[in-house]
């Protein structure tokens, strides 16, 4: 523990850890200095000079050193100016007065110049409510302005900054929380101070504007309402709003969320969400999320949401009953015995994905994960150890990367992985082509989109990146699937396991294997023993299929034509989808926001969602569906009470043991303190009342043997002359069910596009933002042409979930 | 007496590489490296009293003496950013006598074992900025700059960087922003640039008047240098002397000198032989001395002195205002030019300078009532002693000084 | 053409005197480099530079908008900066710039018709003891004119007339 201060704050004593500002320390004690630039996540600016306060040193004896004591207390020695607390570290014997009158006249007066440009239109302003500015007016400002009106600053109010955010000019305040949260955690400083002095304005100059995944977080900590997202502005007033704690089903990350709902007419009166908000919880998002958590949600309100339960009879699907539908899913499935297969992705919640589990197990059937991804086995024998936190990674650790970018495949892990490093820790980034983390790293590997297990090995041999990562007392690696198929990452999983298992990099804390999967809860479809396979066409084909929470006829035709030729095909979904279109029977399932569940994050943590709006129609949530048919086939699987099934999960997978519902829903204090009466100082995000989640056990640590399976790389094709290679990328907004329905972000998404270097662009002829026709292994379709000079010149990348099917490395032919 | 600093307008071609030589040039530098210690240096430079001639009168071998010895690399910047109206001396200096202020860059750099140095200056010196290129080329061709000068193991680089017109780039850590390619605002202090200065390592800031004096201070000695000024006010210095008088210009003159000398026996007198109604003696940023007695004129111009009249000497830009002169047409310049230099990070200098330049601006265009004097005076005071550096507290001291020293120009010209 | 194939020397030059990983540091002359031949800077000459130095292009608009001696808009092809600031308002700068107006037909902030002259009030140039004075910013940089009259400003501009053929 470092070294403990004690001073004096308010004549209260205060004891903290040395280094800490005067500012946090106050606060840490419950006394509130106000701030408005000064934000705990950010470095100190001592800018908007809010927090001016009276800053007391005690006297020392030049010679001895010793403090000289006045009436058998220390002298002490104030300033003659006010201090900033928010630049101010804590000084063994300090006294500070945050209340005296000097220190309050000079607040008043901070808050009084603020307000002689601040426009008086609270009253429809979006944070008004919870407005920092607001709040500190009334506590520390002064009664009326002298300023005379007609003089006022008049500035635009209505500036995009990007179709995401919006800035109302007048209302900024300039303390560039904002900026500053761009420049120093995102690392996209894409918005800035144009002008200086009184003109001073934010910008945005960037292609698209605010070209960051990260932007919204700055509405959150913006103390005005200068910033306000194009989703929310005009939305809803905050105090109308109620808060459900949630987590946030777009990636792995498993970011804690806060949904804000308000009963809506446009929605005939119907409860909705009407903003996603970070929760707080230091050892997996802090106070952030990135902007497809915040923005993604529209789908579960979509117009195509199922409600009833379907049928097919003479090919069309007509409403029936619960008892109907699942009766005939259950004996389809019966009759089918070995063939009964279960196709299932990780959007389901643990819950949902034991009670599939457990009914392919208790019948003849087989539980299949709808991945792209192979490997995950491993990471329930090599995950990453309980106590895992990024934010306690730095000198020390390695953190490795590999085939995966992790800006767009899990944003947040981005922002914390950049974060390690620049405490200390060893980033090592292996990847065919440039990402945005390769500025944070100590060492950046390129190796050909091929050689990934190669490359993983040469990490175990001596060399100056070997060494680094064999010296290191802990490491963590993310792989991933970039350029992969589901055999090319399973491969890559078992070398990185091979690797850690045998450097005793398993088993602890901030030590093991993360994989950064396609959805939200693959982890725990692994930690529950589902398999992948790579030829999913041949399992589908003239089986009983009952597929949950997967579009595999839209993602990819030669998948829908397996699935026409299947016998029978039971979609259980939460909105319309191409393959319930082709389903025999379609059971509504509830979105997550309307029940309740636990998810399992890459960090291996399993978390809580809570219900928030009222359920669709009669959709049922998944576990509770899957229990109905199990019924029916005989099999008696807990269908009523979610935490119960949690309990048998708890039960009989050994990574869960241990753990139930009361204990994920326990918090431990945090630091910073957010969201609580005091908005000015964390921003808007939300205290995590609700709970922090905990994570499993790894194999490795319970003491279990562990044995890697060797995986044999296939090596990729070889392209003939005029084919390059084709290779799946991931990309955050792709046009994935639970994304495009979110109208607000059709212009990231964007078409699909083929990526190519510039000479490999001027070889063929073609241009950036050309249409052209690829095709490859039986696909073909359109693409806009990218380019990007830091990819081989043989190789063309393809964004998966874009609308061309794209599994694995396959030659391409661009015409 | 002969000139210290401008040197040039006794040495004629002093700016010639030769010339300079010839007359002692280059000589303290290579006597420093090939025979001092960076220390022993600074310690000569402590003795002699120089105090920083950039405004806040710094004793500059204390502040050598600051450098952190335990980060490195280290930086020296010469602070030629000149921009406090009514300034220009720095700019004589660099045209009249280039070599000498380099010099004084070079040892500076050897006592705090820099081996870059560079010149900042104001983006408008663009023609001087390579005429000072071009003299650097000639000491590195000469060997007075490059790797191990003399034999020595010590090298050194010297290189200008032009800002583009913001005058609070001459505050030294908004200046070390600008030269890391950032937009010009000053930075929290502490920590002070010695320790944590040009990319986060250790950097002294000298202003080029400071420099220019350090090569005869090593040739001739502390003493020597000690012996010429004030107690308190070490040696000579630069006063540029502008307004309404008939000889504007730089006087080179040992500190203690009186305004009067300065005004009347140097500068010419008052334009129409006017009476002088008030003195600024630091420029814009200078509280307005109340000249309304004679023997205002006869106090000596050092720091402490001047502090008397309840002034800063500061640059020692001398203003003379003349008694055709009414005080809230002066305040609004300087609440114009504060206003329009005000770098915006923080609120008081950003809001504050933006109401004062209202309030100024009615005041002066007679639209205001006596009331908006009184608001006017309150807003300065509300922001002294609140901002993020100087720069807004410099724009409070002519109203501040004005309104109570001149009220009457004020109440003049509002509405009944 | 770009920056790095029009004045190769020149960036390299710049990039030199600043350490290797802190190149950012030559935003400044490469945008003075930038700004030479338009006499303002294009979008495009930013994303260059920001390109050069490895900064965002917002980072470069926002020192482009910090400093008065860069320009985001296309003006005459010299900039007239006359000090009007305290020294010189001391020593007749407010007239002369009175004068110059009347003899430009122009207002402060406008440009000539033939596209020639921009006249533009600025702060202190540190030559108060030469008012009136102002400095050119054109195509070959920034230059003083001291104790001048309108009689002399006005031959000058005649000869910046004849020197450039007209303004393009
Ligand atoms: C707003 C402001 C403007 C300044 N302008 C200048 C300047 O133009 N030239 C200068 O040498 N110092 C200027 N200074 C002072 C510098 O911050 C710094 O103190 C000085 O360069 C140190 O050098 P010295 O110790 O040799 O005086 C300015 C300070 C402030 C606050
Ligand atoms: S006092 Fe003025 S110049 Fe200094 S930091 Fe504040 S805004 Fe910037
Ligand atoms: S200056 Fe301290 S909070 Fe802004």
């Amino acid at each position: 523990m470092s070294k403990q201060i004690t001073l004096t704050i308010d004549r209260r004593q205060v004891t903290v850890p040395e280094g800490t500002l005067v500012a946090d320390a106050a606060k840490m004690a419950g006394i509130d200095i106000p701030v408005f630039c000064h934000h705990p996540k950010l470095e100190p600016v001592g800018m908007c000079r809010m927090c001016l306060v009276e800053i007391g040193r005690p006297v020392r004896d030049r010679a001895t050193g010793q403090f000289v004591m006045e009436n058998g207390a220390p002298k002490i020695q104030f300033m003659p100016k006010l201090e900033t607390a928010c630049t101010n570290k804590v000084e063994e014997g300090m006294v500070v007065l945050t209340q005296s009158e000097k220190a309050a006249e000079g607040q008043k007066g901070t808050i009084e110049f603020l307000l002689t440009s601040h426009p008086l239109d609270c009253p429809v302003c979006d944070k008004g409510g919870e407005c920092p500015l607001q709040n500190l007016t009334m506590a520390h400002g002064p009664g009326k302005s002298r300023f005379i009106f007609d003089e006022k600053m008049r500035l635009d109010k209505m500036v995009p900054l990007g179709e995401l955010i919006w800035l109302d000019r007048e209302r900024c305040i300039q303390c560039a929380r904002c900026i500053r949260f761009q420049d120093e955690i995102a690392g996209d400083s894409v918005i800035g101070f144009d002008d200086r002095g009184r003109r001073t304005q934010i910008v945005s100059f960037s292609e698209p504007g605010f070209d960051s995944v990260f932007s919204g977080n700055t509405t959150d900590i913006c103390p005005v309402g200068a910033l306000t997202t194009t989703d929310f502005r005009f939305g809803a007033r905050p105090w109308e709003l109620e808060a459900h704690a949630s987590i946030c089903t777009q990636c792995p990350v498993g970011c804690n969320t806060t949904l804000n709902t308000r009963r809506e007419a446009k929605a005939g009166g119907k409860i909705v969400v009407k903003r996603v908000m970070p929760r707080q919880n230091e050892e997996v998002n802090e106070i952030w999320i990135c902007d497809k958590g915040r923005f993604a949600y529209h789908y579960t309100e979509g117009k195509k949401r199922l409600t009833r339960p379907l049928a097919r009879k003479d090919g069309k699907l007509l409403r029936v009953s619960w008892e109907a539908a699942t009766k005939l899913a259950a004996e389809n499935f019966l009759k089918a015995k070995k063939n009964f297969v279960i196709l299932a992705s990780g959007r389901l919640s643990n819950e949902d994905l034991f009670n599939l589990k457990s009914l392919a197990d208790h019948s003849e059937g087989r539980a299949y994960l709808y991945s792209h991804i192979g490997g995950g086995e491993l990471t329930s024998l090599v995950g990453v150890g309980e106590g895992t936190n990024f934010a306690k990674m730095g000198a020390g650790t390695t953190i490795v990367v590999i085939a995966s970018n992790l800006y767009e495949e899990a944003p947040i892990w981005h922002l914390r992985v950049k974060q390690a490093a620049e405490r200390g820790a060893t980033l090592i980034v292996m990847n065919p082509r440039g990402t945005k983390l390769d500025r944070y790293a100590s060492f950046v590997v390129r190796y050909a989109y091929g050689d990934e297990v190669k490359s993983v090995q040469e990490l175990g041999k001596k060399g100056r990146i070997g060494d680094a990562f064999l010296k290191s007392e802990n490491a963590v690696i993310l792989y991933g699937s970039e350029g992969l198929g589901i055999s090319g990452s399973a491969a890559v999983a078992s070398a990185c396991a091979k690797l850690l298992n045998d450097n005793g990099f398993v088993g602890k804390p901030n030590n093991g294997l993360i994989g950064v999967w396609g959805r939200a809860n693959d982890q725990g479809a692994w930690e529950m023993g589902f398999e992948v396979e790579e030829d999913l066409a041949k399992v589908l084909k003239g089986k009983a299929v009952y597929i949950v929470g997967a579009d595999p006829a839209a993602d990819d035709p030669k998948l829908a034509k397996a699935l026409e030729g299947a016998e029978f095909v039971a979609a259980q979904d939460v909105m319309e989808t191409a393959t319930t279109e082709i389903a025999d029977v379609v059971l509504p399932a509830q979105a997550f926001t309307e029940r309740e569940g636990t998810l399992t994050s890459g960090e291996r943590r399993a978390q809580r969602f809570y219900p928030a709006v009222p359920v669709t129609g009669d959709a049922k949530p998944d576990f509770a569906i899957t229990s109905q048919i199990a019924r029916h086939m005989g099999v008696i699987l807990e269908g009523t009470s979610v935490s119960a099934v949690f309990d048998i999960l708890a039960a009989s997978v050994k990574s869960f043991e241990g753990l139930n519902y009361a204990k994920l829903a326990e918090v431990k204090p945090q630091w910073p303190i957010v969201g609580r009466g005091d908005l000015y100082y964390g921003g808007t995000t939300y205290e995590n009342t609700q709970g922090m989640g905990a994570q499993l056990s790894a194999a490795a640590a319970r003491g279990e043997k562990v044995s890697i399976p060797r995986v044999q790389r296939e090596a990729p094709p070889r392209p003939k002359e005029n084919e390059l290679l084709a290779v799946p990328v991931t990309k955050l907004y792709d046009r994935g069910t639970t994304v495009l329905p979110a109208e607000l972000l059709h212009e990231r998404i964007g078409d699909a596009s083929l990526i190519l270097h510039p000479d490999a662009a001027k070889s063929l002829g073609v241009e950036a933002g050309q249409a052209v026709n690829v095709s490859f292994n039986g696909v073909s379709g359109g693409a806009v042409v990218k380019l990007d000079d830091t990819i081989p010149v043989g190789v063309a990348l393809i964004p998966r979930s874009m609308g061309l099917a794209i599994r694995e490395p396959v030659p391409l032919k661009v015409k | 007496m002969a000139h210290i600093l401008l040197r040039h307008r006794d040495i004629p071609d002093i700016h010639r590489l030769e010339v300079y030589k010839k007359n002692g040039g280059f000589a303290a530098f290579k006597n420093a490296v090939t025979n001092m210690k960076p220390a022993e240096v600074t310690d000569v430079v402590k003795n002699s009293g120089l105090r920083g001639r950039g405004g806040a009168g710094f004793p500059t071998g204390l502040k050598w003496s600051f450098i952190d010895n335990k980060n490195w690399p280290h930086y020296v910047v010469a602070n030629a950013d000149e921009s406090e109206p009514g300034t220009f001396k720095d700019r004589e200096i660099m045209e009249g006598n280039p070599f000498q202020f380099l010099e004084g860059v070079a040892i500076a750099s050897y006592a705090v074992s820099a081996n870059v140095a560079y010149v900042y200056l104001r983006g408008e010196f663009w023609q001087l900025a390579e005429f000072l290129d071009e003299k650097i080329a000639e000491m590195e061709e000469a060997g007075y700059l490059g790797k191990n000068l003399f034999g020595t193991d010590y090298s050194l680089k010297l290189y200008t960087h032009l800002g583009a017109g913001a005058y609070i780039c001459g505050e030294e850590t908004a200046l070390l922003e600008s030269i890391e390619g950032k937009r010009g605002q000053p930075r929290v202090r502490p920590p002070f640039p010695p320790s944590y200065g040009l990319y986060g390592k250790p950097t002294i800031v000298n202003n080029v008047e400071t420099l220019t004096n350090v090569p005869l201070i090593l040739a001739n000695g502390a003493e020597w240098y000690k012996n010429m000024g004030t107690p308190d006010s070490a040696g000579v210095k630069i006063f540029s002397l502008s307004g309404r008088v008939r000889k504007p210009g730089n006087y080179e003159l040992p500190f203690g000198t009186t305004f009067r000398e300065l005004i009347f026996t140097h500068g010419g007198g008052v334009q129409d032989s006017r009476k002088v109604k008030a003195i600024m003696p630091a420029g814009a940023s200078s509280s307005l001395i109340l000249v309304d007695d004679e023997k205002v004129l006869d106090t000596p111009m050092d720091y402490a002195s001047v502090r008397t009249l309840g002034a800063d000497l500061g640059s020692a830009s001398v203003i003379v205002v003349d008694e055709t002169v009414s005080m809230d047409w002066l305040v609004n310049k300087t609440v114009h030019f504060f206003r329009h230099e005000s770098c915006g990070k923080c609120t008081p200098c950003r809001e504050g300078t933006y109401w004062m330049s209202h309030l100024t601006e009615r005041i002066h265009d007679g639209r205001a009532t006596k009331a908006d004097v009184d608001l006017l005076l309150i807003v300065a005071k509300q922001m002294q002693g609140k901002c993020l550096c100087a720069l807004g507290e410099f724009s409070t001291m002519a109203v501040v000084t004005g309104i109570e020293r001149f009220r009457n120009d004020f109440e003049k010209v509002v509405k009944a | 053409m770009s920056l790095a194939t029009k004045y190769p020397k020149e960036v390299k030059q710049i990039l030199s005197k600043y350490p290797p990983e802190h190149k950012r540091s030559a935003v400044m002359p490469l945008l003075y480099l930038a700004q030479r031949e338009e006499g303002y800077l294009t979008k495009t000459a930013m994303q260059e530079v920001a390109k050069i130095v490895d900064i965002t292009e917002t980072d470069v608009a926002a020192i482009v908008g910090f400093y008065t001696l860069y320009h985001d808009k296309k003006e005459g092809k010299y900039r007239m900066q006359v000090c009007t600031d305290l020294p010189c308002a001391l020593r007749g700068a407010d007239q002369f710039m009175e004068n110059l107006c009347a003899n430009l037909g122009i207002k402060v902030g406008e440009t000539t018709e033939d596209g020639l002259i921009t006249l533009e009030a600025v702060m202190c140039l540190a030559a108060c003891d030469k008012a009136p004075v102002f400095q050119t910013q054109g195509p070959d940089g920034i230059k003083y004119h001291e104790n001048m009259t309108v009689d002399r400003t006005m031959e000058l501009i005649a000869a910046l007339k004849n020197a450039g053929g007209e303004a393009k």
